[in-house]
């Protein structure tokens, strides 16, 4: 049975979002991610750690199986409510042995199953899913109409004639077909293969479309950051004082900058210090402007300890109002043309936005590259391995079955009887 | 009147098995057919086996059915499709010679305990109100069963077209039986019309076989029974010649005067098995087709051309095949022609292959809209299995697609009927790497001897097998081998530090059994045949751990069974075409639910939450 996950709350951003794995490995990735289980039912605050990375700081709570929503092992991750950390969270769960994300509905499913759902509940559920696959068949026509829908139909005709192919060379062995089918296959699987690699690279930017871009402020103290944070939202988001390290906590103000969506997070001024509650800051400060989509060094007097810029990361004087080239928060100098480039730099990112919007897609891209890569290297292995060739391709198909549509053993058929004279 | 547990009706493929079966499961059986001395006829094609076909016989043997064994005394030319691809997509072919393979049918039915084979035409079913309880005779005497099979095979409503000439009939010389069809016909079950042709046969004796390339049969033939170990009978060569294009200028110049482009022919003809009007038709441009003459028999002149079934008239016939290198001076024993005949909608069987709306009746073969020896024989070995259990009182048989091809066709059949007549194929089996030709015994003949069809020489052939692997496994999982013990044996594997047992190294393709045996003298010592299975079994060990999750989700939706009278329209929530179709094909169970064209995971779910409401309400009441 495999261990699966998914946001349990609504996506976007809020105070907190919950994570929820269910099945028998939850409580090991709980071990592998926060270092150690806390006793079921009760809650816990974990730092959660993958790659050497603090993700966040989450409150842990584990479910024994048989005493759970599910009535498998749970677990559930409270996380701060953050876009980018919910996605880092995420990414971090896909990459566990025997972990998948969700089916729609599953949790529900297998709640089901075990007999952990009450009368009253069954009841309940169906308005539940009808409300499920209204949503459902609402993203599946979105997704169809739009591009997506044409690229899926290509690549389906294309995958189903390279999976026809091979099947013909198995199930016909003894008739009349071209035996070398190898340079078509080969071919077809190639350009899926590379179309969708081009999907996943640009799956991230149009994740950061729907869900919005993350922009840190960062630099050293007092060099201005708040002021300019408040400057841009046009309120009193932070607070701002003359004092070094005013700010401590992540400040998020969300606006729209070239038409996109941005989270703007100002941060604790970067420094070496003596204080408790100021470090912790900036070990915040630290995690949050890495994983932020673009970074602005707002330099100041002292230097930047921690972090440095980096790829599209803007770099800017700040307080020109007492003098010099940059931006002033207090006066407006050179706001308008931060503004103007933080909207190029994201642009340009939107640029190679791709056409699968949704982590799930993303997943059933990132499974069927695999299994393409392996039909290919089993191709090329020769007929001897034609099977084998054909479960890849399989796999790579049924991957991509929230993409393109189910493809079924009968389109594989009609591929290759209209394509060869087939019956003795 | 005579009273037996199982009355089968038809002695071809399917009504062979099913009576075997049945017999086998110890129901007291008989089988009804118009002549005993045609049982066990190969109306088509002289040859059983092949792609998808082979693994089928190799599941009815693997059940110690009847097929496997008539085909094995019968095969004159064995051949191995897809010898160089893997085990998993081999299958196992042979010619047959038609006499014998009758007589071998004949010999096994009469030597099986429990079967009686009565002579006589069914005109009637006995009802007790919708439940099937026996058969009326044409000479009006009247037999009582408990379930009743019917092998029917295109002798429902047959008509035989050669040209614009048509005449009712099953097979060649066969009447149909026409009162049965009207008495099936007021059982209201769908029906749809199918069409299946031959080509016309000649006389081997006027074939210029000098002028004509050969295919001789395999150096190392494999046969089908696991009981057998090698041909039971002389093995011959086929011929191998061509169409050309004054072939096809003929067929084409005389198009209108088929019957299947007169427009004489309703039936839908399979798109596998096209006539030589189709293929001059849909592929225009190929300017030769490769037929092959098959020889009927060891002392038999009868030459099958495999490869020109037709519906033209006989002297148009005579003319095409006259035109073809070889066959200048053919002479054309029985001319080709196409058959039409009635099926039943398979999507009203349960998973036993039992007719929902008449409890007691049981289908198989072409009756279901399939094609093939192999595919009827299969399913007359479920329907008799079944019918035997419903006679006993015993648990229905079923079989999955996780477990067997036998599992895969009932599924297709029951759960989205027949646009063409159906043929198995390895691509319409989506554990193929699990469900081989080679392990068939291993995936059923436990379950046969829990089912009770398997006998006590069978079962000991299997167990001593069993064993043998047993202790092959042993040797080969106790040895572990670092990656440089294997580089010295000159395996190619990564030097990963890994410790790997010689079942893992088994796996790694060519040259591996040849360095697992140098390394193990112990393995090396064992019989080949053990070591070739073990070695297959390694090939796929890692692949039907991947599948083993997907197998393991089947199994569990194919237990949540839904009960006959579920009510689909209680349920809020599904669309009102979803639940027209689920009232329509009425599934057995989630498994069979999950495969209706536009089912969603919710629906599902609201189904299984259905299902569990109603189980409690029950538990409570």
């Amino acid at each position: 049975m495999d261990t699966i996950y998914a946001l349990a709350s609504a996506r976007g951003k809020a105070g907190v979002a919950v994570l929820r794995i269910s099945g028998p490995e939850a409580h090991r990735v709980v071990e592998i991610l926060c270092g150690s289980v806390p006793p079921p039912r009760r809650a816990a605050l974990r730092q959660l750690v993958w790659d050497g990375r603090v993700l966040d700081e989450a409150l842990v709570l584990v479910f024994d199986a048989g005493a759970s929503f599910t009535g498998e092992a749970v677990a559930e991750l409270q996380v701060h409510g953050s876009v980018a950390v919910v996605q880092a969270v995420m990414r971090a769960l896909g990459a566990q042995a025997g972990l998948r994300l969700a089916e729609a509905g599953e949790f529900t499913r297998r709640a089901l199953e075990n007999g952990c759902l009450d009368l009253a509940q069954v009841e309940g559920l169906a308005d539940l899913i009808d409300s499920e696959t209204e949503a459902q068949r609402r993203q599946a026509l979105r997704v169809l109409s739009g591009a997506i829908g044409q690229r899926a139909e290509l690549w389906r005709a294309k995958l189903v004639r390279a999976a026809a192919l091979i099947e013909a060379t198995i199930d016909f062995a003894d008739e009349d077909v071209p035996v070398d089918v190898t340079p078509e296959v080969l071919g077809l699987i190639a350009e899926v293969e590379a179309d969708l690699r081009l999907e996943r690279a640009g799956s991230a930017a149009a994740e950061r479309i729907r869900d919005g871009f993350e922009v840190a402020i960062v630099g050293p103290p007092n060099a201005g950051k708040s002021t300019l944070l408040n400057s841009l939202a046009g309120r009193e988001a932070a607070i701002t004082s003359e004092i070094a390290g005013t700010t401590r906590d992540v400040i998020e103000v969300r606006m729209e900058i070239a038409g996109l969506a941005v989270t703007l997070l100002d941060t604790a001024g970067l420094r070496e210090t003596e204080d408790k509650v100021e470090r912790i800051g900036i070990e915040r400060a630290i995690a949050r402007a890495q994983a932020a989509d673009l970074r602005v060094f707002l330099m100041g007097d002292g230097e930047v300890v921690g972090l440095s810029p980096a790829g599209d990361d803007i770099v800017v004087q700040g307080k020109s109002d007492l003098g010099g080239a940059g931006v002033s928060g207090k006066t407006g100098q050179g706001i308008a043309e931060l503004i103007a480039l933080i909207g190029a730099r994201l642009s340009s990112v939107t640029q190679g936005a791709g056409v699968i919007t949704r982590e799930r897609h993303r997943l059933a891209v990132e499974r069927s590259i695999g299994a393409m890569e392996s039909a290919l290297h089993e191709i090329e292995n020769g007929p001897q391995r034609a099977e084998f060739a054909a479960e890849a391709l399989r796999r790579a198909v049924r991957g991509l079955e929230s993409l393109v549509g189910r493809v079924d053993v009968e389109n594989l058929l009609d591929e290759i009887f209209s394509s060869f004279c087939i019956g003795k | 009147m005579k009273q037996f547990d199982v009355i089968v009706i038809g002695g071809g493929h399917a009504g062979s098995e099913a009576a075997a079966a049945s017999a086998r499961k110890g129901a007291a059986t008989a089988l009804i057919t118009l002549r005993a001395d045609a049982i066990g006829v190969m109306s088509c094609n002289p040859a059983i086996g092949g792609l998808g076909k082979g693994h089928l016989v190799r599941e009815i043997d693997a059940l110690d059915g009847v097929m496997g064994l008539a085909a094995d005394r019968a095969g004159i030319q064995y051949r191995l499709l897809n010898r160089r691809k893997g085990p998993a997509v081999q299958g196992p072919r042979t010619q047959a010679d038609r006499k014998l393979y009758r007589l071998a049918m004949q010999s096994l039915l009469a030597a099986q305990p429990n079967l009686t084979v009565v002579e006589g035409e069914v005109v009637d079913l006995v009802q007790d109100g919708p439940r099937v309880v026996g058969v009326v005779l044409k000479d009006g005497s009247k037999i009582a069963a408990r379930s009743v099979v019917l092998t029917a095979g295109t002798f429902l409503n047959g008509l035989i077209h050669i040209g614009n000439v048509k005449r009712p009939g099953g097979r060649m010389g066969d009447a149909p039986s026409l009162p049965l069809a009207e008495r099936l016909a007021a059982l209201e079950l769908g029906r749809g019309r199918l069409k299946t042709g031959t080509p016309p046969r000649l006389d081997g004796k006027t074939i210029d076989w000098s002028r004509l390339e050969t295919q001789d049969a395999d150096d190392e033939p494999v046969v089908f029974s696991f009981l057998n170990k090698g041909p039971q009978v002389r093995q011959i060569a086929c011929g191998i010649t061509h169409t050309n294009e004054r072939t096809h200028d003929i067929v084409r110049a005389n198009l209108g005067l088929s019957a299947m482009y007169g427009g004489h022919i309703e039936g839908v003809g399979p798109r596998y098995c096209p006539s030589i009007e189709d293929k001059i038709v849909r592929f225009a441009d190929k300017t030769s087709h490769q037929v092959f003459l098959e020889p009927e028999g060891l002392d038999d002149d009868t030459v099958y051309p495999n490869g020109i079934s037709t519906s033209l008239p006989a002297e148009v016939q005579e003319e095409y095949v006259r035109s073809i290198a070889g066959l200048e001076n053919v002479r054309i024993l029985q001319p080709g022609y196409a058959i039409e005949y009635d099926y039943f909608d398979p999507r009203g069987l349960t998973a036993g292959l039992e007719v929902k709306a008449a409890p007691g009746l049981f289908f198989a073969g072409q009756i279901n809209g399939t094609t093939g020896y192999e595919e009827a024989a299969a399913q007359g070995l479920i329907a008799g299995l079944n019918a035997a259990a419903n006679a006993l009182q015993q648990d229905v048989v079923r079989f999955s697609r996780s477990d067997s091809y036998m599992g895969v066709m009932v599924d297709d059949l029951i759960t989205r009927g027949v646009t063409e007549p159906y043929r198995m194929f390895t691509s319409r089996a989506e554990f193929r790497l699990a469900l081989r030709a080679d392990n068939a015994d291993q995936r059923l003949t436990a379950k046969g001897a829990e089912i009770g069809c398997v006998g006590p020489e069978r079962l000991r052939v299997f167990s001593e097998k069993m064993d043998r692997l047993a202790v092959a496994r042993d040797i080969l999982e106790s040895a572990r081998f670092s990656s440089r013990d294997l580089l010295e044996s000159g395996l190619r594997i990564s030097n990963d530090g890994a410790r790997r047992s010689g079942f893992e190294l088994l796996a790694f393709g060519e040259g591996a059994q040849d360095a697992v045996e140098a390394l193990l003298p112990e393995f090396s010592a064992l019989d080949p045949e053990t070591k070739t299975q073990i070695a297959t079994d390694a090939l796929y060990a890692q692949y039907l751990h991947r599948q083993q999750g997907d197998a393991d989700l089947l199994r569990r939706e194919e237990e949540a069974i839904i009960p006959r009278d579920f009510d689909y329209d209680a349920m809020s929530g599904l669309s009102n075409e979803l639940t027209a179709k689920l009232k329509r094909i009425l599934p057995e169970n989630l498994a069979q639910a999950g495969r209706i064209e536009g089912m969603t995971p919710a629906a599902l779910t609201l189904i299984l939450a259905h299902l569990r409401k109603a189980k409690r309400a029950r538990i409570s009441a």
